[in-house]
């Protein structure tokens, strides 16, 4: 592989990563790296309680401690109207705590001391005095009449947050009750959290002479935040200069704004210095947004020959102390109204009911565009419920019942427009890459012999690229996205987005799409994100929205540029514009091959010789609002052995075909798909953050958080089909999360199938190997 | 409490605390920032650096334990510009994706190569299992580290391979 390219035409191509030589050298700038003059340290106090009242805090001998310049608590921040902060759900939370704590490892009150260990060794001094309060931590008691009411603040009278549906009950229950076969499951998706490598962290630098705020942040969204934190702090939007420098993973984790970003922001302002406040990885896992927590029951309606007829599902949603789930304004429990899937159901009802608990605020779209990824694995597990029941194969009831390519765009039950796939070809060649007739035939000869051996398959369609500005907006801001594009005189090109990465290789993916359009070499366009001051206004990156928003932006800037570059060629050729034409290199003069003028022949002309009139430069910003969102798709087929002395998983081999549409970079998308699958994989067999009946958080570390290492993990197989988006300008879909969204089901679909001759119809996530251990042992399976 | 540490081939005298772990005297005293850290429990090796040679997570190790000892970070890779064939090798495997965990993998795999330069998929996975990535799924990285195996084979049959051409070559 070329590492640097010079070719033209680059789109769907495996260049290297034009960010990896900072990075394999150490020279990434990551948010820890960023030490300022004169800056001072923050630590946070945290709660020991999950659920107490506050009678007193003293602060004074923190105050007096060696290096300590200043401590803030929830009181101080009330009298900035700071203590509580608005959630991207509608909901407020609070900022330090007031009154009471709601959760343990509650933020209650912060110091700022000349170095970290400072810092740290003065929260050991300030003296709390908490009244325990009772605990609720499972959602279902708190939905009980006699449970304590959490959210005193917000008059209520039960710890329901909302009641959210979505399709058509009336015509589903019809459908139930004339239904033949009817099979019911209730599935647990748990608490996980997104975990990135790097934590959260800033630096706050106001400078009270310019009464500016430069605010570093590990941020996927610096636009939003900048907004958000306008909103907060009362600060004018134009004074503060967001900075995501670059960040070390994200996966949603990075999307909400954090009481500690507001603490370093207010001790700057009291101190006139920077701040730096750096999460440790307990306070990243017990206090950042986690995801998922949905207790969902689906019930399939059929007919006898498999065919799909109508879904039900009812779920309870575990928002923990504060309602700051990451969805869009309209989407109360985000997108999980895709769980139809990949099916041609002719009626849906889905009901989400969110709940207040003593537990972490939250939750993020964990790699996955708000919910699809609950959705996606509900509807593969009790898809294959329903085939257990019909005694049917997975892979045939799924090939029944697919969406076929000729419905698309597809009117699902629930109100999306899926805007194209092919899921048989997708499933038939995941089934033949497998070899899936050759495994049956292997399971079941051990079968025979008393071993345990599994098919998991999960055939998903995702929803991403949020969104279309008439549905989509995050606190009233309306999700488009942006690009702009500057053409030197020499043809070299600075281009910047309203996205941000963290590892999805835009600086080389975007650069692609941008000299596709220019008929540049990617290596003359330089990528820039993540600083306000310079990039257009965007939403960020999350949801794997920043090929569909990001990606059309660029593309369509591009276009924006080649029209004026047009003129210019007419110019420079003595031609009429009409006669001028693209052909992907240059501009040439229609019917005369030989005459033509390259881009950069035209950025030199834009500065130094324009027709007259015209103004002069080439550079051009496109604000892009997609019409529709866009549905990639993929099959996933997990081989899994189990070992009957001990209950572990292995899985043998996994194969994962994508239909992410047009691809730019065929290596970023296979790396982008082992990422997924690795932590969907860790979703599967290792994670959950469980709470004790105290609201103790039991997994607070990467010791009992298990994040899966390289001994853990699978060797993957990928392969793709190519259905491309047809309203997005260059055809593509996303692909970051699908792997995510898609993989859990195949794993536990694998799992249950194996243990099927045993009887087991569901295993709930993580399936750790006590519990496939448990089943053996129940069965008297003893080795 | 005054320490003498080599790092990078550079003698470095400091003052510190005696609490001071190594990967923070590395990053906040030395500005040497391209060891990352990433947990509190010894958990990611995104600090791996080498300690006289060993690989060490510097989280885990006191700078005052370095006294008089030597420390290689991944600063220390790259040579005049050029890249340490495991540098090159993570960037055309495309080993890494948000680059956070990469020193502290580049630093185990140095450490790998040097104990076992022809390292199995299977040896490579137990060797860098005591680091984290949350990006890759692993399957790359095991890729480069075998590469850059080949790679620094290569090139020393080569030298080897000169040195015995140009007949001065010992027993």
């Amino acid at each position: 592989m070329a590492l640097q390219q010079t070719e033209l035409r680059p789109m769907g191509k495996s260049i290297g990563r034009k960010e990896d030589p900072r990075l394999i050298r150490g020279k990434g700038r990551y948010i820890d790296d960023i030490m300022l003059p004169n800056m001072l340290y923050m630590c946070v106090l945290r709660s020991p309680y999950a659920h107490a009242r506050i009678r007193r805090i003293d602060a004074s001998a923190a105050l007096a401690a060696p290096g300590v310049k200043l401590v803030i608590t929830g009181e101080d921040l009330a009298g900035m109207n700071l203590a509580w902060m608005p959630t991207m759900a509608g909901d407020t939370q609070m900022v330090l705590a007031t009154g009471k704590v709601l959760f343990q490892y509650q933020e209650v009150a912060a110091v700022v001391a000349e170095t970290r260990a400072q810092a740290e060794d003065a929260l050991q001094l300030i003296e709390v005095d908490y009244e325990p309060l009772p605990v609720v931590v499972d959602p279902f008691k708190a939905l009980e009449p006699d449970a304590p009411i959490l959210r005193e603040d917000k008059e209520k009278k039960s710890n329901h947050i909302f009641h959210w549906e979505a399709g058509d009950r009336e015509q589903t229950e019809a459908l139930f009750r004339d239904a033949p076969v009817i099979v019911k499951q209730d599935v647990r998706f748990p608490r996980v959290h997104p975990s990135p490598l790097e934590p959260c962290g800033c630096v706050a630098d106001y400078n009270s002479a310019t009464g500016r705020l430069t605010f570093y942040v590990t941020s996927q969204a610096p636009h939003a935040h900048r907004t958000v934190l306008a909103m907060v702090s009362g600060l004018p939007e134009h004074q503060i200069h967001v900075i995501s420098p670059d960040v070390g993973g994200g996966f949603g984790n990075k999307v909400p704004v954090y009481p500690g970003y507001v603490c370093a922001i207010v001790a700057s302002l009291k101190l006139g210095v920077p701040v730096k406040w750096i999460e440790t990885r307990t306070e990243n896992i017990t206090s950042t947004n986690f995801a998922r927590d949905y207790h969902m029951t689906a019930e399939i309606a059929a007919r006898e020959d498999g065919r799909v007829l109508a879904l039900r599902v009812k779920t309870v949603a575990d928002h923990g102390a504060f309602d700051a789930a990451a969805d869009p304004s309209k989407f109360p429990a985000g997108l999980f109204s895709i769980v139809t899937g990949s099916y041609d159901f002719r009626s849906a009802f889905v009901e989400v009911d969110g709940v207040y608990t003593n537990k972490a605020p939250g939750g993020v779209a964990y790699r996955c565009s708000f919910r699809v990824t609950e959705a996606s694995y509900l509807i593969e597990r009790v898809m294959d419920v329903l085939a257990r029941r019909l005694q049917m194969d997975p892979a045939e009831l799924r090939l029944r019942n697919f969406i076929r390519k000729d419905q698309f765009p597809y009117h699902s039950p629930t109100g999306w427009v899926y805007d194209s796939g092919d899921y048989e070809k997708t499933l038939n060649l995941a089934l033949q890459r497998i070899g899936y007739a050759e495994l049956r035939k292997e399971q079941a000869e051990k079968r025979a012999r008393g071993e345990f051996m599994g098919i998991g398959i999960s055939t998903f369609t995702e929803i991403v690229g949020a969104g279309p500005g008439h549905t989509f907006d995050i606190m009233g801001i309306k999700m488009f996205d942006s690009a702009q594009i500057r053409v030197h005189p020499t043809g070299k090109v600075i281009a910047r987005l309203g996205v941000r990465h963290q590892g999805q290789g835009h600086e080389t993916t975007f650069a692609q799409i941008i000299a596709e359009e220019l008929g540049l070499s990617a290596d003359d366009v330089l990528i820039e994100e993540g600083d306000t001051d310079t990039a257009p206004y965007g939403l960020g990156t999350y949801a794997s929205r920043s090929t569909p928003t990001a990606g059309g932006a660029a593309a369509l800037c591009g276009r924006r540029i080649r029209e004026k570059a047009r003129k210019i060629a007419a110019h420079l050729l003595e031609v009429g514009e009409d006669d001028v034409i693209w052909d992907g290199l240059a501009f040439t003069v229609k019917g005369l091959p030989g005459r033509s003028v390259s881009m950069k022949d035209v950025a030199f002309a834009a500065y130094t010789n324009v027709p007259e009139g015209m103004e002069p430069g080439l550079e051009a910003t496109y604000y892009y609002d997609p019409p529709n969102l866009t549905f990639p798709n993929g099959a996933y087929i997990a081989v899994v052995d189990i070992d009957k002395g001990t209950g572990a998983v292995k899985v043998r081999r996994f194969m994962a075909v994508d239909d992410c549409g047009n691809v730019i970079n065929p290596m970023i998308v296979e790396g982008q798909v082992h990422g997924g699958l690795t932590e969907g994989f860790a979703i599967a067999f290792m994670q959950d953050i469980p709470y004790d009946a105290d609201g103790n958080c039991l997994a607070p570390n990467w010791m009992d958080y298990l994040v899966p290492t390289s001994l853990d993990t699978p060797h993957w197989e990928t392969d793709r089909t190519v259905t491309p988006s047809p309203h997005h300008p260059i055809g593509a879909k996303g692909v970051g999360e699908s792997p995510n969204v898609g993989s859990p089901a195949a794993f536990v679909n694998a799992v249950v199938d194996a243990l099927s001759p045993l009887g087991v119809e569901h295993i709930d996530m993580p399936i750790f190997p006590w519990k496939v251990w448990s089943i053996l042992r129940e069965h008297g399976i003893d080795e | 409490m005054i320490i003498r540490v080599k790092v990078n081939g550079r003698l470095y005298e400091s003052d510190v605390e005696p609490r001071t772990l190594l990967a923070y005297y590395l990053r906040e005293e030395l500005k040497l920032t391209g060891t990352h850290i990433g947990c509190d429990t010894t958990s990611c090796g995104a600090c791996t650096v080498l300690l006289d040679g060993k690989a060490v997570k510097s989280c885990t190790v006191l700078a005052v334990q370095a006294n008089g000892r030597e420390v290689l970070t991944v600063e220390s890779l790259d040579q005049d510009g050029q890249l340490h064939p495991l540098q090159s090798a993570f960037w055309e495997e495309h080993a890494l994706q948000c680059g956070y965990c990469t020193p502290g993998m580049l630093m185990a795999s140095y450490a790998l190569l040097q104990e076992n330069p022809m390292p199995t998929e299977a040896e490579i996975r137990e060797g860098l299992s005591g680091n984290i990535c949350r990006c890759t799924g692993y399957v790359n990285i095991v890729k480069a580290v075998q590469s850059a195996a080949r790679t620094m084979a290569d090139k020393t049959r080569e030298a080897l391979g000169e040195v015995a051409a140009s007949g001065t070559a010992t027993d």
